[in-house]
């Protein structure tokens, strides 16, 4: 079974992969030299490496996710620029398959995915009122994990080589017998490491929201963040699961020679299409909800108004979580199952528009007669509902069973899921950044540079991803690396490609109002609630102290501390009533068990299996020292010391 | 995480952290149970495509799954008598009945890999067919969680030696209950769709 070319383990001969290599060994190399240069490595284990504290696991969860962004976007940007002409030759057919599989895998997997359960870390716990997660050290856990995993993802195309059969992985291309290298072994094992640790973040929240809500804060009173991200969390629980046992599946396919999804043996290809968008369907989900709490948030703070609706924007997230199960089949009505379950199938999906639809109505009422302020997360919700509505219209296009034998498959699908993905994902995460970073960091991103970013990256989105609809209607087919230069849809993608110039203008605009706003941040200093916002978590000191609370808030009902703050409520606090407060301690096991497990995953890669035997024994060893090394107390922050950080934000007397 | 004590509730409940890890062990097993279910829905897929290898008539052999089954029925009973033991403060008994909990638990898993390793001589390895890579993909899932369950079982053992019945190990102990409870759910679904299903 194993044919791995020892000899060329590292990749060589593609000028573009040495490139990026060499990027990468002198972006390490830097790093290690300026941690020493400025001794800073003690500081990187003691604050960040071994923290359980979910601000900073929330934020490292975001550096990731960044991080993973660039990389997808250049992949993107390659992509755009091989189809920019026809029978362009920048890219080779094998290193374009590449290329489009580790996009689409990364974005979903291991940029969106951190960066949402990054913001849930930071802010679910403030909006609810609690000190911490119910599970810090398990949330440390689901974090290195995940970095295990998208490691692991990463350095596959220049160690072994990059899987190659799309981030669908569909049989039988994707198994030993058409792809009989390491590269795709790579994606299941890689996916499913990170996998483990977001059923673990989605336990993780989901019993921090059941337990640990703050005095009166009944589940009708979350704000609409909170409750996206538990319907979220439970959507993870139910879907992950069928995709840790495909990944299995896959994997003892190509590793072990079993016959799940192989054309041989009594195998059936399309099983894995089944379980793939039974977890992968709910999936995208999972990446809307948060999506739609952001902008509830947002949409409701820079209205000045209370969101409208909010009983039906929560049972609306229900329904969808429901209706995400269901509608699974949409995704490969050509399988030939017949009119009959294509027809349930379109039905379930057409139903999707109608809670969707009543939560867009809802934004624009709770604008209706607001007070707006056009700040920029503001800007970014507004771009969204347009955006997201345009993905959405052509989603139920999509849906309709007789119809979709036509688009299928074609740019018409791409221009539909990155109007959802992106119009509404990335919108909602960049209104998001705006919007919290103040609370986070204790000063505001620059607006003047917001805007370029804003109106660069909007334009550009237009121009790249509009084109594609009618490309796509033209007969464009997806994961073409080229055409001919007859196609009538040619200078759609020439367009098209323009637009992602723009959308990388954009990205570099967002990074350099960081970096910017970074240098000046005395300047954009604000004070604990620079937006004049709604909800708990603007209820303490920005940045928020690693206590969360002094004391915990009570709650009376929706958007309790706005109407505290209308009543001209006094928040000052007296010394006597601070008690000391509980912390968990700091444990370097999670990063550790992140090291062991990203070694696991490379031996499996590499069918190696004694050493990967030796090292998942390291694991559950990991485990075990765990469970005997749990009766730690953890620590108390003196009253004292809490009084000095309330003063930033409040009279404590 | 306030250490809010309710004195009037069973040790294991009693803090508000022992509290959650309950919780969040029984959101763990609602995943394990949408994780055995799909294996169970590969069997159902895969379970009739032999591909010209051994049928489950050919190689199962029922009186060794009866004795596996008796075992493992057995051990959830004697694992509730270790809650009743923490119940009743007895820390001698509670240890007494864990370690007879995982013998069977050790009983049950010897005879599943002689289970195999008879499989394997009669010519059914994972590599011959769909149906036996699908059964040895549910059987070994929870063969491998009742190898888990022995490994931490036999560490919680040393833990209640060390420091006796106390909020946490009680925690730590019903929480382990629940798991092996669970897996002996799974094995009476696997008993009644693999092998009884199999041999009809």
């Amino acid at each position: 079974m194993v044919d791995i070319k020892w000899d060329r383990i590292i990749v060589t001969g593609e000028p573009l992969i040495t490139m990026a290599m060499i990027t990468m060994i002198l972006t390490v190399l830097g790093v290690v030299i300026a941690l020493t240069y400025f001794k800073k490595w003690k500081w990187l284990w003691r604050e960040w490496l071994t923290t359980v504290d979910h601000k900073r696991i929330g934020i490292m969860y975001i550096i990731l996710g960044l991080v993973m962004f660039v990389r997808g976007g250049i992949d993107a940007l390659m992509m755009r620029a091989q189809t920019a002409v026809p029978e362009n030759t920048f890219l080779s057919a094998q290193h374009y398959a590449e290329v489009f599989t580790t996009h689409g895998t990364i974005m979903i997997l291991f940029m969106a995915m951190p960066v949402l359960i990054g913001l849930m870390n930071i802010v679910m716990p403030l909006q609810i009122g609690a000190r911490d997660v119910a599970f810090p050290h398990m949330n440390a856990i689901s974090f290195w994990l995940t970095t295990a995993g998208a490691l692991l993802f990463n350095i596959s195309f220049i160690v072994g080589g990059s899987p190659d059969a799309g981030w669908t992985m569909y049989f039988p291309l994707a198994g030993k017998e058409f792809s009989p290298g390491v590269g795709n072994t790579y994606y299941f094992v890689a996916v499913q490491i990170a996998g483990f640790g977001t059923l673990m973040s989605a336990i993780n929240f989901t019993v921090t929201i059941m337990k640990m809500r703050t005095k009166g804060m009944t589940l009708f009173r979350m704000p609409m963040f909170t409750w996206t991200t538990l319907i979220s969390s439970l959507i993870m629980i139910i879907a992950f699961p069928v995709f840790t046992i495909a990944l299995l599946a896959a994997t003892l396919d190509r590793v072990y020679g079993a016959h799940f999804f192989t054309l041989s043996g009594g195998g059936l290809d399309m099983l894995w299409n089944n379980l793939f968008w039974i977890w992968a369907h709910p999936e995208v989900y999972i990446v809307i909800l948060p999506a739609f709490g952001m902008i509830s948030e947002v949409v409701a703070t820079f209205s000045k108004k209370k969101l409208f609706g909010y009983h039906s924007m929560v049972w609306a997230i229900i329904v969808i979580s429901v209706l995400s199960m269901i509608v699974w089949v949409h995704h490969f009505y050509t399988m030939g199952v017949g009119p009959v379950v294509n027809s349930i199938f379109s039905i379930t999906t057409l139903l999707v528009a109608v809670p969707t639809g009543i939560k867009m109505f809802n934004w624009l009422f709770t604008m209706r007669k607001g007070r707006i302020q056009f700040t920029v997360p503001m800007m970014w919700a507004l771009a969204f509902i347009p955006t997201f509505l345009i993905g959405g219209v052509t989603g139920v296009m999509l849906g309709m069973a007789a119809a979709d034998f036509h688009y299928h498959n074609t740019m018409f699908l791409i221009a539909h899921f990155h109007y959802t993905l992106v119009g509404g994902v990335v919108y909602a995460v960049f209104a998001a950044f705006g919007y919290w970073w103040p609370k986070v960091f204790g000063f505001r991103l620059s607006e003047k540079i917001g805007k370029w970013h804003f109106w660069l990256f909007n334009i550009g989105f237009n121009v790249t991803f509009f084109p594609m609809f009618f490309a796509g209607l033209d007969g464009a087919v997806r994961r073409a690396y080229t055409y001919s230069p007859d196609a009538s849809y040619a200078p759609l993608m020439f367009i098209s490609f323009i637009g992602t110039l723009f959308i990388a203008a954009g990205v570099i605009a967002f990074v350099w109002n960081v970096i910017w706003s970074i240098k000046n941040r005395e300047k954009l200093a604000c004070g604990h609630d620079p937006w004049d916002a709604r909800t708990l978590e603007w209820a303490t000191a920005s940045p928020v102290p690693e206590y969360n609370f002094a004391i915990l808030p009570e709650v009376d009902q929706i958007d309790s501390y706005w109407y505290a703050k209308k009543r001209n409520e006094n928040f000052a606090l007296k010394k006597e009533d601070i008690k000391p407060i509980h912390l968990p301690n700091n444990s370097g096991q999670p990063f550790i068990m992140g090291i062991i497990m990203f070694f696991a995953g490379l031996f499996f890669v590499f069918e190696l299996h004694i050493p990967a035997f030796i090292a998942s024994g390291c694991f559950f060893f990991m485990m075990l020292l765990r469970s005997f090394t749990s009766y730690d107390e953890g620590r108390y922050v003196n009253p004292e010391e809490v009084a000095k950080k309330e003063t930033s934000w409040r009279e404590v007397s | 995480m306030a250490l809010k004590d309710h004195t009037n509730k069973p040790l294991e409940y009693q803090t508000l952290q022992s509290q959650m890890n309950i919780l969040g062990f029984w959101i763990f097993i609602g995943a394990e149970i949408v994780l055995f279910g799909t294996l169970f829905a590969i069997y159902g897929v895969l379970g009739n495509r032999y591909a010209g290898g051994p049928t489950p008539q050919d190689i199962f052999v029922i009186r060794d799954v009866v004795i596996q089954t008796l075992l493992l029925l057995t051990s959830s009973f004697t694992v509730g008598i270790v809650i009743w033991a923490m119940r009743n403060n007895n820390l001698k008994t509670l240890i007494f009945w864990q370690i007879i909990t995982l013998l069977l638990g050790i009983g049950f898993l010897v005879m599943e890999i002689n289970e195999f390793i008879h499989y394997v001589n009669a010519g059914a390895t994972l590599q011959t067919s769909a149906f036996l890579s699908s059964m040895y993909a549910l059987l070994g899932m929870h063969g491998a969680h009742v190898t888990l369950g022995i490994g931490w079982g036999t560490g919680l053992i040393f833990q209640l030696l060390k420091r006796g019945i106390t909020r946490e190990t009680a925690t730590k102990t019903h929480i382990f209950s629940l798991y092996w409870h669970f897996l002996d759910v799974v094995w009476i679904f696997v008993f009644t769709f693999v092998y009884l299903g199999g041999l009809v």
